[in-house]
């Protein structure tokens, strides 16, 4: 998709500026940057507590986290979930990305709606607050980012888990708002000859996770509204003793939370597409089978759920169903492999670290990949469920997967969102750290769930030291390469050479980079048409 | 087929120290412990064909990565092509990975059945979760205990921490055992990895599964679902006796004093 350049140079108008236009802002750009740094902050939150976990499990009798009988340990994993799913990967993907590339590479002047835009971030101010204080009020929540009851109800009367779930009702709405604005802007705002079978595959990656966002999170807000009224308003939906069912609970909170996963991938696909395409000088191959792999992912994503519920004592008819509705995914998933692998094909290859990122992404995503194929299987999973192994696969597909999609674009739009470069080795340097890093953390964990280590425990067996010790030290390597990240990003603003429109060659063909680096204001002076 | 599976996976694993031998995890253990049911051996066999399946699937993109990372460098390949689809080629790589699946639907269904189609039981026993700590029942026999884990100070020279129960569960081999489980309180899962076996306890619910011990052994396991801050810290112990020791021990059992029933 070769767009002409035909964009009017930038005459500023009037605009706001200090206090008011960052938090009364109703422009894409600078909203899609308040998410960007909301979501730093999130992952730096939540790095530090993955790092106490390993720290935690580095060696038999750990005692680190050891406040409450480990209380202390079960607040960790909740909160680290909860961070990176909700504090970060959403925020920078969808809101970050999305924001700040939708309307650019539509060609829009900004969101449909840049008001609720406005609203749709600044609701996460306060449930990240509220996240922050159910942590520290009573006992915190330590239910495992899942809160299932009866642990997350009569298990733990305290108000931290009330906290807890007010967050996320705040978090999901904001997650709901800002869905409505990216489908609204897609569907109404491209610029003239911009068809639906035109508009970049980051695009549709965010189109159809905001479709997921639609359907799945109020099911999440009816779930958490039920839990709520049972522990504080008398009811009794999911308390056996009152007539209800826990069961009843993972159901609702699945249907939500396997669409979830794929609200984190989603967008990272795009990326990658965006990616892969550029660095090889290459159109994307088979456009269309990709688009369509991507929604029928979207699509088996919400008849999958109970795929994480296969040893709760279902009928084994409905774990056979679930079994091969799952192992379907594969298909549309392989689909995007292989076209990726032919985009590179034939391509004038370069190894920038976006690409590198995005190479990263292919492997590991498929390693991730296989390992689900394996855990789709009712059968096999019985000796996997609750295991490290589980553990292993969606870090595979979200540690490696979300994270390296959003290093992969963070390298990418860089030096279009700031207007200046990284230095290319420090990129490297920084890709290199993070991708043995990252292995070496979750590669151990499949041997330790294959032997049988469960998860969420704060101490383990003896035999399991081996393995646990490799991944503390992998942790603390990917924690300092996450720093070196923090102080490459500051180096770039300090000293970064500036940089031009377009600094990634022809293989960059999308609208935003006909712009300047940073780009005006107000983007498009003059409505881009395309041929 | 069981023989050949087991040789690739020897040959993948050839370089480790050892393939666990009893049940229970071992250093670095990489791979699962010994089988000790027939679900376990299905189970090992199949988890054996969906390794080899996957390992070629990530050989086969590994190596196109590296072949075009190579080939289709910048500087050995200065001139992008412009193909941009392919629809034979689109439509193979949509019918392989459906084609796989189905080599892999039949095995996956059959163990799903096996492992949910009871067989008759010959003996039935029940596990109730509580926080933190298993009750076992025998209702053919009316025994039941608490099985609490041993504390570290109290371990003897050779039992395992975190693993060691005061009272295991005694079960006789080559018998299919009928195993039921709740829970008084918020959910566990009762499981043991030699076994193949993994169930929830659901308060309000009766889950069954069932087992087979073909050998004599001490099996060892750990609740499976978080459920509070003693998680880590309620194991499962399976002591597999032959059945006239297993009489014995029911009458032993019958004759001396019992805790109280808390399920």
């Amino acid at each position: 998709m070769a767009y002409a350049a035909t964009i009017g140079e930038v005459h500023e108008d009037h605009r706001p500026t200090g206090w008011r236009r960052w938090l009364l802002s109703t422009n894409h750009k600078d909203i899609g940057t308040l998410y960007i740094i909301f979501g730093a902050f999130g992952a730096l939150f939540g790095s530090v507590l993955s790092l106490l976990i390993r720290l935690q499990l580095a060696a038999p009798h750990g005692t680190l986290l050891s406040g409450g009988e480990f209380q202390i340990y079960n607040v960790v994993i909740t909160a680290h979930g909860l961070l990176m799913i909700f504090f970060f990967v959403m925020p920078v993907l969808i809101g970050g990305f999305g924001n700040w590339f939708v309307p650019l590479m539509i060609g829009a002047p900004d969101m449909a709606f840049p008001r609720l835009n406005n609203i749709s971030f600044w609701l996460l101010i306060p449930s990240l607050i509220l996240l922050t204080l159910s942590i520290v009020v009573g006992s915190g929540p330590g239910t495992g980012w899942t809160f299932y009851p009866p642990l997350s109800s009569i298990g733990q009367p305290d108000p931290s888990v009330d906290f807890m779930l007010l967050s996320l009702h705040l978090a999901g709405a904001s997650s709901i708002l800002g869905a409505i604005n990216f489908i609204t802007t897609i569907f109404n705002m491209r610029a003239p000859g911009m068809t639906m079978h035109k508009v970049p595959l980051f695009v549709w990656g965010i189109l159809i996770t905001a479709f997921l966002l639609l359907l799945a999170v109020p099911v999440l807000a009816g779930a958490i509204t039920m839990l709520l009224t049972d522990r504080g308003f008398g009811t009794s939906f999911f308390e056996p003793a009152g007539g209800g069912d826990p069961l009843l609970f993972q159901h609702l909170f699945w249907f939500f939370g396997h669409p979830e996963v794929y609200i984190m991938i989603l967008p990272a696909f795009g990326v990658i597409s965006q990616v892969i395409s550029t660095f090889s000088r290459k159109p994307v191959f088979g456009y269309l089978g990709m688009v369509y792999a991507m929604v029928s992912i979207g699509l088996i994503g919400f008849v999958v759920w109970a795929h994480h519920m296969f040893t709760v004592g279902m009928d084994v008819n409905v774990n056979a169903y679930f079994t091969a509705a799952t192992l379907i995914i594969a298909v549309p998933t392989g689909i995007k492999i292989f076209s990726w692998i032919a985009t590179m094909w034939g391509g004038s290859l370069t190894f920038e670290t976006p690409m590198l990122y995005a190479i990263g992404f292919i492997i590991l995503f498929v390693m991730g990949g296989v390992t689900g194929v394996t855990l789709a299987n009712g059968g096999v999973d019985i000796s996997l469920h609750d295991t490290y192994f589980v553990v292993a696969h969606f870090h595979y597909v979200l540690s490696m997967g979300a994270l390296f999609g959003i290093f992969a674009g963070f390298y990418y739009w860089f030096p279009k969102m700031s207007g200046k470069m990284i230095p290319e080795w420090m990129g490297k340097l920084h890709f290199w750290l993070t991708f043995i890093g990252v292995n070496m953390i979750f590669f151990p964990m499949h041997f330790l769930g294959l032997a049988g280590m469960p998860r969420r425990i704060p101490d383990y067996p003896d035999a399991y030291a081996g393995w646990n010790y490799v991944a503390t030290i992998g942790s603390v390597l990917a924690f300092s390469a996450g720093l070196f990240f923090a102080y490459i990003v500051f180096y770039a603003f300090k000293w970064g050479k500036k940089a031009p429109n377009n600094p990634w060659g022809p293989g960059a063909t999308t609208l935003e980079w006909t712009l300047s680096s940073p780009p005006p204001f107000h983007s498009f002076a003059t409505q881009p048409h395309i041929p | 087929m069981r023989g050949i599976f087991q040789l690739i996976i020897g040959i993948f694993f050839c370089f480790l120290p050892a393939i666990a031998r009893a049940g229970k995890p071992e250093p670095w253990q990489m791979y699962y412990q010994t089988p000790a049911t027939p679900v376990m051996d299905t189970l090992y066999d199949f988890h054996a064909l969906l390794l080899v399946i996957e390992g070629i699937i990530v050989l086969l993109v590994a190596v196109l990565l590296v072949f075009v990372i190579i080939r289709f460098r910048a500087s050995r390949n200065p001139t992008p092509a412009k193909t941009a689809h392919n629809t034979l080629l689109e439509i193979i790589w949509t019918t392989i990975p459906v084609l796989v699946l189905v080599i892999i639907a039949f095995p996956s269904f059959k163990l799903l059945y096996m492992m949910d189609v009871l067989p008759k039981a010959d003996l039935t026993i029940k596990a109730i979760g509580n926080q933190w700590y298993w009750t076992y029942e025998y209702p053919d026999h009316s025994i039941h205990f608490d099985s609490n884990i041993v504390p570290e100070d109290q371990l003897k020279p050779g039992q395992l921490r975190l693993l060691e129960v005061d009272n295991r569960v005694i079960v006789p081999i080559n018998t299919n055992i009928r195993l039921i489980t709740t829970s008084s309180d918020v959910l566990h899962s009762w499981a043991v990895p030699a076994f193949g076996v993994k169930r929830d306890s659901v308060p309000g619910r009766l889950n069954e599964t069932w087992f087979h011990v073909k050998k004599e052994g001490i099996y060892y396991g750990q609740c499976s679902e978080l459920c509070g801050v003693k998680h880590g810290f309620m194991p499962i112990v399976v002591e597999a006796v032959t059945k006239a020791k297993f009489d014995q021990w029911i009458a032993s059992k019958k004759s001396g004093p019992q805790t109280p029933n808390k399920g």
